[in-house]
């Protein structure tokens, strides 16, 4: 078996490589079965029903992001009520400011709300995610680099308690993964 | 399985039944994923094309035109511009809804195409979304500069300031300003998301280091990992969701401008639906006049973006032209039922007044033009639909000329009537946003994959973890 990185730090887990989609998706239904906990599929592209295979739940990004949202909401109520009625009051076309002129705020709420939600979007998405970060130590490896290009891949984590280098390679061979390779740390 | 290729490889006869299913690949010459990667990549890797220093000699010295007028506007004052009594809003406000119009398609093919899976949008969205954020920054540069006094505009921020006062925020152009304002932030955000996973593969083919700093920078560490796409997709999804009503309200509040007003020939309630369709009619106009030069120039592209794709926006522009067009016969309609003397007056004045030129122009270019489109032989043959979408390009833009400019040299005592005339700096100014679009266009072609590369794998009938079982 291969090892990459620096062969005297610890090691990160175990990877091996796939052809297609299917045997990945295959594999994963697999991992999920004999009980492993850290370890994930990685691929060019999002698989439909990976999540599945990988026994996962759907992301809590969308209440995050109901949150965040209302943040935004709120942040505008605040905003535009609390100038235009209590620090500058303002009195246009002849009409007061209390919550029967709320139309006429709308818009800013409106937009408001939008951009607080996408920002809770794609940040919690990265932090979820642990990203952005500069290395990790599965770019150690070399044939990782097709990831991104046509090339799917499994690693199983060290951390993972049913971790033993014996097994998990003989186990990914046994799915049909191929340049099984042990990952080192830096 | 509904595609061809999966029931080839089963070596079955199709039945009856397989036959209906079938649909028309999107990627044509069953390229692989291999091929995407390595064609897309090798635009932004290889060599700089002579025809890409050529169109840059162009466009830079006329977005330095742009720069350089805008500093001689700031410096002497907005008197520079035709901009007078009575038509206080001008080429500036023209050219600002013209632009910010145009960034609305890539929107729509970015979020509400999304959203209702129309799956052809995958090879078309990433170009579209780039000409978005350029176009809005083209169209920005109009309302920040034509208040004058320039370093005034941060009052248009709702910070406290040193007179107590605040913002009226029942007034339509600060919704303007927070629509538009969300609108590029949004745009950039969805855009940088849809990039990372592209920006990763180019990080992994780099050879020279700075290249692979630079990216893998921008590529933020991306991994692939089902358990990043699974968040990843989340707030793809969550980001088209909140992106469909931002568009539709963003041109609908540049509307309200207008329509909150009580201007005869403003002061309309169909202003937002035919703002926000005249906007997708004349954005999809700009993504084919983009689209179809750069793929003529990599041919492979039609693989990608196959004549089915050209086709199908076509049918969009036919439909937004005639949504318009609609809209244009009804105001006529309504200006002659509302009975009211002034509201028929300026609807009369717009067709057979001086300005009955841009009147016609318009009426020709965006309701007559896109008719063409109901014959399949000018959707499908290139050249034809290319010069077809000119007449939109131009079409819109005679729109807003016709709204504003053509509405206010009328006002409602003859005493304050007056004529508009450009100055040769808005004449220039205008030309040069033009050299600022092409200019931040050519760079995104030369540095960034314009066609989104994941998204197009997602789509082969390989990316199915199905693919070649029986059907079940």
């Amino acid at each position: 078996m291969n090892a990459v990185g620096n062969t005297s730090a610890p090691v990160y887990g175990i990877a091996a490589e796939f052809q297609c989609a299917r045997d990945l998706y295959h594999a994963a239904q697999k991992i999920r079965d004999a009980g492993f906990q850290k370890w994930d599929v990685f691929s060019p592209f999002p698989i439909h029903g990976m999540d599945e295979a990988m026994g996962m739940k759907r992301s809590i990004l969308g209440k995050v992001v109901f949150l965040g949202g209302l943040t935004g909401f709120l942040t505008a109520v605040t905003l535009e009520f609390g100038t235009s009625s209590f620090l500058y009051p303002l009195i246009v076309a002849g009409k007061p400011t209390n919550l029967f002129t709320v139309p006429a705020f709308f818009p800013i709420m409106f937009e408001l709300t939008i951009l607080l939600s996408a920002f809770t979007a794609v940040f919690g998405m990265l932090l979820m995610n642990g990203l952005p970060r500069l290395n990790h130590q599965l770019f150690n490896w070399d044939r990782f680099k097709l990831v991104t290009e046509d090339k799917f891949f499994v690693a199983i984590e060290a951390k993972d308690p049913q971790f033993s280098s014996r097994s998990v390679s003989d186990f990914l061979e046994s799915l049909g993964g191929t340049h099984i390779t042990t990952i080192h740390g830096d | 399985m509904s595609n061809p290729t999966a029931t080839a490889e089963h070596n079955e006869p199709p039945t009856a039944e397989d036959k209906q299913l079938v649909r028309p690949p999107l990627v044509l010459n069953q390229r692989t994923m291999g091929w995407i990667s390595s064609y897309i990549s090798s635009i932004v890797e290889g060599k700089t094309p002579t025809w890409w220093y050529v169109s840059m000699a162009f466009t830079i010295p006329l977005t330095l035109l742009c720069l350089a007028l805008l500093a001689y506007l700031i410096s002497t004052g907005v008197g520079v511009w035709g901009n007078n009594h009575p038509v206080g809003w001008a080429w500036d406000i023209t050219n600002f809804v013209f632009w910010i119009g145009i960034g609305h398609a890539g929107t729509l093919i970015s979020a509400i195409l999304f959203l209702t899976r129309q799956k052809w949008r995958t090879s078309i969205n990433r170009a579209a979304e780039a000409m978005t954020l350029f176009a809005v920054v083209c169209a920005g540069i109009y309302p920040a500069l034509h208040v004058g006094r320039v370093w005034m505009a941060w009052w248009l921020a709702p910070v406290p300031n040193a007179n107590a006062i605040w913002q009226n925020f029942r007034s339509p152009l600060l919704w303007d300003v927070f629509a538009v304002s969300t609108y590029f932030t949004v745009s950039v955000l969805f855009w940088y998301t849809g990039l990372i996973p592209d920006l990763a593969t180019l990080r992994d083919r780099c050879t020279t280091k700075i290249r692979k700093f630079i990216y893998g920078v921008l590529a933020l560490g991306w991994r692939g990992g089902n358990r990043q796409w699974r968040h990843y997709e989340m707030a793809y999804l969550i980001l088209a969701g909140l992106s469909t009503p931002l568009v539709l309200s963003v041109h609908s509040v540049v509307s309200f401008d207008f329509a909150t007003s009580v201007v005869p020939g403003w002061h309309t309630t169909i202003f937002p639906p035919y703002f926000v369709a005249g906007a997708i009619f004349g954005g999809f106009a700009m993504v084919l006049t983009i689209m179809i030069p750069a793929c003529a120039i990599y041919k492979p592209l039609h693989d990608l973006v196959t004549v089915n794709h050209v086709d199908k926006m076509c049918k969009i522009i036919l439909l937004t032209g005639s949504i318009v067009g609609y809209a244009y016969l009804m105001e006529l309609f309504i200006a002659w039922y509302s009975a009211n003397p002034y509201e028929r007056a300026a609807f009369w004045y717009r067709a057979f007044g001086p300005y009955w030129w841009a009147y016609w122009s318009m009426m020709f270019c965006n309701v007559v033009s896109p008719q063409f489109f109901w014959f399949k032989f000018f959707r499908t043959h290139l050249v034809w639909v290319w010069i077809i979408v000119q007449f939109p390009n131009m079409g819109m833009w005679f729109e807003r000329f016709v709204i504003i400019a053509t509405t206010l040299t009328r006002d409602f005592t003859p005493s304050a009537w007056g004529m508009f005339h450009p100055t040769w700096v808005d004449i220039c100014t205008f030309i040069g946003t033009f050299g600022l679009f092409g200019t931040l266009f050519l760079l995104f072609i030369r540095f960034l994959p314009m066609i989104c590369m994941f998204e197009v794998k997602a789509v082969l009938p390989e990316a199915d973890p199905h693919h070649g079982e029986a059907h079940h």
